[in-house]
């Protein structure tokens, strides 16, 4: 019975293509100044492994991966990755104060509340476009508190 | 003869350079364990007493007003310094400290929350003031000539520079330490916090606690 229960929760799953990366809570914060830069964070998954090596949006003219080191000292340094690594199967999280995606030359402010399309440029898996939805200035994550 | 007599001479050395790793490494174990055993729940950097840090500045704030630290003296400062270019970790620091003065309560209006630009070409006055607009209707944007916030920085002992980088927006980015100062009424240091350190319900108690400290 077990066994049948566990095919047949196999078969609902969706084929998981190989080279395909998995992009989840997508959220960026509502910038406060048009001049000034946004910041994106998301969750990336390959079950392969994978690189981002891009991404791009028509709001912004353009989109860099930042990490942010921060010292003994705590002196936080912006580190500017060209590309990102996906480990096979885990789970790369950008998050508030460890790494976010910097859109640069914003045509306008992010507004709380809109949704803006975001391609991201993989090595095997190509491109993957989500729709970002801008929280609160200071919101932490979708669900988190600040929303 | 020579030979073993200079082997043993190196020898020797060997072994004095062997102790004074061996006496490094038993200072680093007992740093960590001094580290591991401090109790948990204080903030990491603690310094009370007499720190040479000092909220000592001449600045502008975010509606054009020339102040000083004179103009804070009869209340506690929230000190935290940073730039408006920063996308990530000065948002959610301020956003941290709006949150921290909200649960204060009645509280907040002994503590004066201070933000401070260690970017002031492109930080100017009305910069400032959509910036801070955006986090607290109390929060108060300074900002001044380069050598005023690099006396501000100084005074309060806050690390901050300048690195080229081609692909940001005017070929710069900032790094700098994103500490929360506690000052007292007049200025004196109290103690340092860092928004990863601790949930803002928390600052707040322990801000309140020191308030009544005070008062008592």
């Amino acid at each position: 019975m077990k066994q049948i229960l566990l095919l047949a929760s196999a078969l609902l799953l969706p084929l998981p293509a190989l080279a395909e990366v998995v992009v989840s809570a997508p959220w960026a914060r509502a910038s406060i100044l048009a001049s000034r830069p946004g910041a994106a964070y998301l969750t990336l998954v390959s079950a392969e492994g994978d690189r981002l090596i891009g991404a791009a949006t028509p709001v912004a003219d353009r989109v860099m991966i930042h990490a942010v080191e921060t010292d003994q000292a705590g002196v936080g340094r912006m580190v500017h990755l060209e590309v990102l690594d996906l480990p096979p199967s885990q789970a790369v999280t950008l998050a508030p104060g460890s790494m976010h995606l910097m859109l640069m030359g914003l045509g306008e402010k992010l507004r709380e509340g809109a949704r803006f399309p975001l391609t991201l440029t993989f090595e095997t898996a190509g491109e993957i476009t989500v729709e970002v939805p801008v929280l609160g200035v200071g919101a932490m994550g979708p669900g988190g508190p600040g929303e | 003869m020579t030979s073993t007599s200079s082997s043993g001479h190196l020898r020797r050395i060997r072994l004095a350079l062997w102790a004074g790793a061996a006496a490094i490494a038993v200072a680093a174990g007992a740093m960590l364990l001094w580290r591991e055993v401090s109790p948990p729940g204080l903030p990491e950097v603690r310094v009370t007493g007499e720190a040479d840090i000092r909220s000592v500045f001449a600045l502008t704030d975010h509606t054009g007003r020339a102040v000083t630290e004179a103009d804070f003296a009869g209340r506690w400062q929230l000190v935290f310094f940073g730039f408006t270019n920063c996308p990530d970790i000065c948002p959610t620091t301020l956003a941290y400290m709006a949150n921290v003065l909200d649960l204060l309560g009645p509280g907040a209006n002994r503590v004066a929350p201070l933000f401070i630009t260690v970017d002031p070409v492109r930080d100017t006055v009305p910069v400032m003031a959509e910036y801070v607009a955006a986090f607290h209707p109390r929060l108060i944007g300074l900002t001044g000539a380069e050598a005023q916030t690099a006396e501000a920085a100084r005074n309060f002992r806050v690390y901050y520079e300048k690195m080229a980088e081609g692909s940001a927006p005017d070929g710069y980015l900032m790094a700098h330490s994103g500490h929360i100062y506690m000052m007292r009424p007049g200025g004196r240091f109290d103690a340092v916090f860092l928004e990863s350190g601790q949930p803002p319900e928390q600052l707040a108690t322990e801000i309140l606690m020191h308030l009544e400290k005070e008062t008592r």
